[in-house]
């Protein structure tokens, strides 16, 4: 099998600061990778990375996707590629409404005249999933959005843009338990073995209804271990003090799940 | 481009006695409100923040030398005045102008006025000058925008300023016939000095003045063209009346007159213009707009200005407000060299309110310093104003406002939000409010926010399959979206295609 996803020695920086350094991860069509790690540990990072944030910027290695590198396309080229990332914190943007702002970006994607009447049927479906009401397509895009919307809003989209490789920043932060469950069966129901995710998180309830493969570490911008969910339910249990043992390192205090949420 | 199914109403009497009644007892409670909540202020008031004054503060210096202008003399203005046949009161206003005119310098402050020529504009007005341009002359890039606009084949030439005559006599007979029906009288300012002379007299010149500066006194000296409307006591016209049938006079977009007058009770929509670019060989307009909404009456004034880029635009517009009557602009300023235009809301009557929705894109080598004024002068008016600009590759954008509070406007309120958006670091804003305020009963608001468009917003709509330009594009329409929503439907595609041809920089 061959990775949807590949990175090779994949180094990041922010603004002249070095925050990955030398990761290699293949991810295969139809997996579930978790990816934990202690705040500023780099996982946002090897996430926006991928998707070309203009701030980060890769120093070494190589991002394929499909087999061909991608370093050198622009964010909308790797969206319209089948990458997408549902956003820790989602932008707000005044003015646009979300049924306007999904239009254009399915059109951008799958590069088609699209009916406004058809489209905005072909939403309700989603609507329902999202437990969202249809006037919610005329609000300004994740104005005044309650945290719970602006993820649900995000879940959304990827179900709009139907992308190869979904990647979730933290989807669980900040919601509340229902919201929590809702994005997780959605996310679980859109999964298929052509599909590939990448979930960044805290916690374990975002994976109540998926079921991770792989779970891996990262540290000081490395991944430093990896393993199957058990691993997740332990650092979930424990923190990551036990792997900074295992490493040689010293334990800190305050590293909790817990507290982060 | 009429709205279907128009229908008039004409009020009864009994309704129209009925509607001022209930308007009456509206304001009461209102009124009665606003007293309680003065009280609760006038608790809480600490202390007076000091305001910042402006250009506002600055006095013109006069220069009486001798520095007539060798382009626009006496002998070219009576010879549009001959040409018009008109009576000798407005000859003698176009005199009268024309010495205050030549005795008034250009303002000391804002955009740089020099190259404006006054030699290209007394051949031009001149009313047998012989006006050459047709459409083969229109510049290729400004008849293309007309194409990425959409505009049809037919509206085209009118739009552009060469046409003669706009292909839509029927259309145009049609309304006529509706609005004797109901008593409006909608004509062109030419015929409505002429018709109807006693109006036109007891109104003309009295909201905007010819002192009030060098180019109100060039367009009072030099007018010709516009549009006078004059909607009787309790009539609601409810289809907005459009403006661009009545600009084929010669030098009507240039120095054209609007004199609206509506009566007690009444409401209309005017809508000047349009968002196709006017092409003329003239390099200045200096319109004037009179506006009178007398008591209970109620007025939207809609515009979207897209001058070609040779253009100074300083355009003079006023309203009177009376007792309880409103003002509503709704402003789109868009191409010029420079741009000075500063719609002015007077309420001199109590209750009376105005409210200013506008935005102003300033692009490559443009200087666009445009604002709201609004003047309280009787209790308990209101006023707000609600400003946007967008700056691009050096152009430059600048709010500049007044609000003025006069000694008997107890119990007013305004607000003012000014929102600047700079799409690169090459281009400029800035915001300049005056306020003044001589009574210490009012309720005063200031919001000015002025930034760069934000990176991580183009990111996240790229993330989603955006290319850049358009991600661009969709936060700036975004940022015009408040004003868009108050334009009618035709309108605000139009300013939607006009924002994305300004950022593509595809417009002349």
């Amino acid at each position: 099998m061959s990775c949807l996803v590949e990175l090779k020695n994949v180094s990041v920086n922010v603004e002249d600061k070095q925050i990955l350094n030398g990761v290699d991860l293949c991810i295969n069509p139809g997996e579930v990778h978790v990816i934990m790690g202690p705040n500023g540990a780099g996982k946002s990072t090897l996430a926006n990375a991928i998707m070309a944030h203009p701030k980060y910027t890769l120093t070494q290695g190589d991002i394929l996707f499909e087999g061909e590198s991608i370093v050198e396309l622009s964010a909308d080229e790797r969206a319209r590629k089948g990458i997408f990332l549902s956003f820790q914190t989602p932008i707000e943007v005044p003015g646009i409404t979300v049924e306007e702002f999904l239009r254009t970006t399915k059109a951008q994607v799958s590069d088609e005249k699209i009916s406004i009447l058809k489209f905005k049927k072909s939403l309700m479906p989603h609507l329902k999933d999202l437990d969202l009401d249809e006037e919610y397509l005329d609000r300004y895009l994740n104005v005044g959005f309650s945290g719970g919307e602006k993820k649900k809003t995000e879940i959304l989209q990827m179900k709009v843009l139907d992308p190869k490789f979904i990647m979730l920043d933290e989807a669980d932060s900040g919601l509340d338990v229902d919201a929590v469950r809702i994005v997780s069966e959605n996310v679980a129901k859109f999964m298929d073995e052509t599909k590939s995710l990448l979930i960044i998180t805290h916690h374990s309830e975002i994976l109540t209804s998926i079921e991770p493969d792989f779970v891996h570490v990262i540290m000081n911008g490395k991944l430093v271990k990896s393993g199957n969910a058990a691993l997740g339910e332990r650092i979930q249990k424990e923190g990551f003090n036990f792997i900074r043992e295992e490493l040689g390192l010293k334990p800190v205090e305050e590293e909790s799940s817990a507290q982060e949420a | 481009m009429i709205k279907k199914n128009n229908t008039a109403v004409h009020l009864s009497q009994e309704a129209l006695q009925e509607r001022l009644k209930e308007r009456k007892e509206k304001r009461e409670v209102s009124r009665r409100e606003r007293q309680k909540a003065r009280e609760k202020r006038s608790a809480e008031r600490t202390e007076v923040v000091e305001m910042r004054r402006g250009v506002y503060d600055n006095k013109n210096k006069f220069e009486y030398a001798l520095k007539l202008e060798k382009g626009l003399t006496e002998e070219i203005v009576r010879e549009i005045s001959e040409s018009k046949d008109e009576p000798e009161w407005m000859l003698n206003k176009r005199l009268e102008a024309l010495e205050i005119f030549n005795k008034t310098p250009n303002p000391s402050w804002g955009p740089d006025l020099s190259a404006v020529d006054m030699n290209e504009i007394s051949t031009y007005v001149r009313p047998k000058a012989q006006l050459e341009s047709n459409w083969q002359e229109v510049p290729d890039e400004i008849r293309s925008t007309f194409d990425q606009l959409g505009i049809p084949e037919a509206e085209l030439e009118m739009l552009s300023g060469v046409g003669a005559q706009y292909d839509s006599e029927v259309v145009y007979h049609n309304l006529k016939q509706r609005f004797k029906d109901m008593g409006v009288v909608y004509t062109d300012f030419d015929t409505a000095v002429r018709e109807y002379p006693d109006i036109v007299q007891e109104y003309y010149g009295k909201c905007v003045n010819p002192r009030l500066h060098r180019y109100a006194a060039l367009h009072y000296a030099v007018w010709s063209g516009g549009s006078f409307v004059s909607v009787p006591q309790g009539i609601e016209v409810d289809f907005p009346l459009q403006s661009y049938f009545r600009l084929n006079a010669p030098g009507a977009g240039q120095f054209e007159h609007t004199l609206i007058i509506i009566e007690e009770g009444s409401s209309a929509h005017f809508i000047e213009g349009c968002s196709a670019p006017k092409y003329n060989t003239l390099n200045l307009h200096a319109g004037a707009v009179e506006l009178f909404i007398k008591d209970d009456a109620h007025l939207r004034y809609s515009t979207i200005e897209n001058w070609s880029r040779n253009m100074y635009n300083l355009n003079t517009k006023r309203a009177i407000v009376d007792k309880g009557g409103k003002i509503e602009w709704v402003s789109g300023s868009f191409g010029s060299a420079v741009s000075m235009l500063y719609p002015a809301s007077i309420l001199r009557g109590e209750g009376a309110q105005s409210e200013f929705t506008g935005i102003t894109f300033a692009g490559k080598d443009q200087y666009l310093d445009t604002g709201a004024q609004s003047m309280h002068l009787a209790p308990n008016t209101s006023s707000s104003i609600n400003s946007k600009s967008i700056s691009k590759s050096n152009g430059i954008a600048i709010y500049r406002g007044l609000v003025e509070i006069g000694p008997n406007a107890h119990g007013s309120k305004s607000t003012v939000s000014c929102e600047s958006l700079m799409l690169d670091s090459e281009s400029r804003s800035d915001t300049i409010p005056t306020i003044r305020i001589s009574t210490d009963d009012v309720d005063l608001g200031h919001e000015a926010k002025i930034g760069r468009i934000d990176e991580t917003a183009i990111f996240y709509l790229m993330s989603r399959g955006i290319p850049e330009d358009e991600a661009k594009a969709m936060i700036v329409r975004g940022f015009a979206e408040p004003i868009a929503k108050e334009l009618p439907m035709e309108y605000a595609v139009e300013m939607n295609n006009l924002i994305s041809l300004e950022l593509k920089g595809a417009i002349g």
